[in-house]
C-alpha cells in the first residue's frame, strides 16, 4: 500500500528550478534513499514533504490525502511525519528528556508520566539511558543525533524523513547513528533518507533514487542500481563517489 | 614514564615572567597616583574652588539634607520596582504582537509598531509631562490622579518601547532551524514561541535588559517634575531653602550607590555568558 505518493512536483528558488517534475511512490515499511550530488534537490524534496517548503507545482499525497492543498492543516500533517536534520537542531535549553517529551505532551496530549516513561524506554533501547538529564551540549555529535532521532520517533510518526543525518559527524560516530537507522528498518519503519554513505545506503535501502539537477534520473532496487545502473549519469556519479570513499 | 622535573630553561622563563609582572604592577600604581594628584591639584587650584567647595561640598548641608533625601529615595526605589515589572510585561507583549503573522491580528501588529516608533522617539521627560498633566485633565472616569501612579505609567510607556525592541531582537536572534525543528514536530506557532523561542531569547537579552533598568533607575528622578517628594525633589527643596547645592550631591551619591552594584552584576552575567559560549 502506498503511504506517500509524489506526482510531478516542481520547486523554484529565485527563478531557478530545484525540483523539476519529481514522481515517487513510497509503500508502507519501505526504505527509500535519495542519492545525488549536493544541490541535486534531495533535501528540498524532504522539506517539501514536511511542508517546510511549499511546492510550486504537482501534488504530494500522504495516506491518500493531498497535503499540498493550501487548506490542509499543516500541524496535523506534521504530526504524522518525523524529520531529522543534518545539524540535529536539538533545543539547547532543554534536557534530553524534555526535548523528547515536548511534542508528545504538547501536541499529542500524552500525560507527563506516560511520555517520560516512553522516552526512557526509547533512550534505553538506543543506549542512552544515562543521558536523560543531560543537556545537548554535554553530548557528543553522535549522541545528539541519536537523541534527535528518538525525539522524532517519540511522536510515533507514520513516515520518517532523515536528511543527511550523518554528514555532520566524525567518522567514528557515524557507526552508532547508522546502527539506529538499521534497527528502525527492522522494526518496520517507513523511511526516506538522503545520504552520502553509499555502502550504508546500498545495505539498508529497498529502493534507491538518483537525483540530478532536480530530475529523478533513475529509480530501482538498491542492488540493481549499485551494480548495474541504467543511466550513464548514475554510473558516473557512483564511480566518482565510490572512488573517493573507500568501503 | 619518569616524573616531570622542571628544567633549568623553564625555571628561567618563569623568573623572567615574574619580574615582568612585578614591573607592570608598579607602573600601574605609579601612574594612578600621578593621575589622581594631577586631577586634585588642577581642581583645588582653580580660581573658583573655594566657592565650589563651600556650595557643593559642605559637610553640614550634606548631613542636614541626607535624611530627607534618603527617605525620598525610598520612593524612587518603589517607582523603579513597580515600573520594572510593568515594563517587562508591556515589552514582552509588544514584542510578541510584532511577531504575529495572522492576518486577523494585523491591526494589533500595526499598533505595536506605531507604539515603539512613537515612544522611542519622544523624550522621556515629555512623556512624563504629557501623561502627568494631560491624562488627569481629560477627567475620565477611572483615570488615576495620583502623581506617582501617573509617573509610573509614563515611565512604563517610555521604557516599554525600548524593552520591546530588546525582546524582539532576542526573538529574531534565534536561528530559524530551531523554529523548523519545533514546527516539524507538530508544534503550533504559539507553542513554538512559548517552549522553544522565548526561553532561549530571554536568556540572551538579560544583559541588555539590565542595562535598560540601570538607566530606568536614574530616570525615576524625572518624576520629580510632576511634584512627588522623591530624592531629587527633596534635594531641590533643601537647595532652595539654603542656596547650597550639596543636597544634589547627596542625591547623586544615593543613585550611584544603587546603580554600581547592578552594573557590576550585569558585567558578571555578561562574563558568564561569554564563558559559557566559549566552553
Amino acid at each position: 500500500m502506498s503511504i506517500l505518493s509524489i506526482e510531478g512536483v516542481w520547486k523554484n528558488f529565485h527563478g531557478h528550478s530545484v525540483l523539476r517534475g519529481i514522481d515517487l511512490e513510497v509503500s508502507s515499511h519501505e526504505v527509500v534513499s535519495l542519492i545525488g550530488a549536493s544541490g541535486s534537490g534531495k533535501s528540498t524534496l524532504l522539506r517539501c514533504i514536511n511542508l517546510l517548503e511549499t511546492v510550486d507545482d504537482g501534488t504530494i499525497l500522504l495516506e491518500g490525502e493531498d497535503i499540498t492543498d493550501p487548506r490542509v492543516n499543516v500541524d496535523d500533517v506534521r504530526k504524522r511525519l518525523g524529520i531529522v536534520f543534518q545539524a540535529f537542531n536539538l533545543f539547547p535549553h532543554m534536557t534530553v528528556l524534555d526535548n523528547i517529551t515536548l511534542a508528545p505532551r504538547q501536541v499529542h496530549r500524552v500525560a507527563k508520566e506516560q511520555a517520560e516513561e516512553q522516552a526512557h524506554e526509547l533512550l534505553a533501547r538506543f543506549g542512552l539511558a544515562d543521558k536523560a538529564r543531560a543537556y545537548p551540549d554535554q553530548l557528543s555529535g553522535g549522541q545528539q543525533q541519536r537523541v534527535a532521532i528518538i525525539r522524532a520517533l517519540a511522536t510515533q510518526p507514520k513516515l520518517m524523513l532523515l536528511d543527511e543525518v550523518t554528514s555532520a559527524l566524525d567518522p567514528e560516530l557515524v557507526v552508532e547513528v547508522l546502527g539506529i537507522i538499521r534497527e528502525l528498518k527492522e522494526s518496520g519503519m517507513t523511511m526516506i533518507l538522503t545520504t552520502h554513505e553509499m555502502g550504508f545506503c546500498r545495505e539498508i535501502s529497498d529502493t534507491v533514487c538518483f537525483l540530478d539537477g532536480g530530475v529523478l534520473l533513475e529509480k530501482g532496487p538498491a542492488e540493481r542500481v549499485f551494480t548495474d545502473p541504467e543511466n550513464p549519469r548514475t554510473r558516473e556519479f557512483l564511480r566518482s563517489v565510490l572512488a573517493t570513499r573507500r568501503f | 614514564m619518569s616524573e616531570w622535573v622542571k628544567s633549568e630553561r623553564q625555571a628561567e622563563r618563569e623568573r623572567i615572567r615574574r619580574s615582568h609582572a612585578r614591573r607592570s604592577a608598579s607602573i600601574a600604581t605609579a601612574s594612578t597616583v600621578v593621575f589622581i594628584v594631577l586631577v586634585v591639584s588642577v581642581v583645588t587650584n582653580a580660581p573658583g574652588w573655594p566657592r565650589v567647595q563651600e556650595k557643593f561640598f559642605s559637610w553640614k548641608h550634606f548631613a542636614d539634607a541626607m535624611p530627607d533625601v534618603a527617605s525620598g529615595f525610598l520612593l524612587n526605589i518603589k517607582i523603579f520596582l513597580i515600573a520594572e515589572v510593568l515594563i517587562l510585561i508591556v515589552g514582552l507583549l509588544v514584542a510578541l504582537a510584532r511577531s504575529i503573522r495572522t492576518p486577523a491580528f494585523f491591526p494589533i501588529r500595526a499598533l505595536a509598531t506605531l507604539y515603539t516608533d512613537i515612544f522611542r522617539g519622544v523624550p522621556t521627560i515629555l512623556v512624563i509631562y504629557l501623561i502627568g498633566f494631560g491624562l488627569p485633565a481629560l477627567r475620565l472616569q477611572g483615570i488615576p490622579s495620583d502623581l506617582v501612579t501617573l509617573g509610573i505609567i509614563a515611565l512604563t510607556l517610555s521604557y516599554g518601547a525600548y524593552v520591546a525592541e530588546v525582546f524582539r531582537s532576542g526573538i529574531e536572534s534565534i536561528h530559524p532551524s530551531q523554529v523548523a525543528a519545533a514546527r516539524s514536530l507538530g508544534l503550533s506557532h504559539g507553542k513554538t514561541m512559548r517552549f522553544v523561542v522565548l526561553p532561549q531569547a530571554t536568556r540572551r537579552v538579560v544583559v541588555p535588559l539590565l542595562n535598560d533598568f540601570i538607566s530606568l533607575q536614574k530616570d525615576t528622578a524625572l518624576v520629580a517634575t510632576l511634584g512627588p517628594l522623591e530624592a531629587l525633589r527633596q534635594a531641590q527643596i533643601h537647595v532652595t531653602k539654603t542656596f547650597n547645592y550639596t543636597p544634589y550631591l547627596a542625591a547623586a551619591l544615593l543613585f550611584i550607590l544603587l546603580t554600581i552594584p547592578q552594573a557590576r552584576f550585569t558585567d558578571h552575567l555578561a562574563a558568564r555568558t561569554r564563558r559559557r559560549r566559549g566552553a
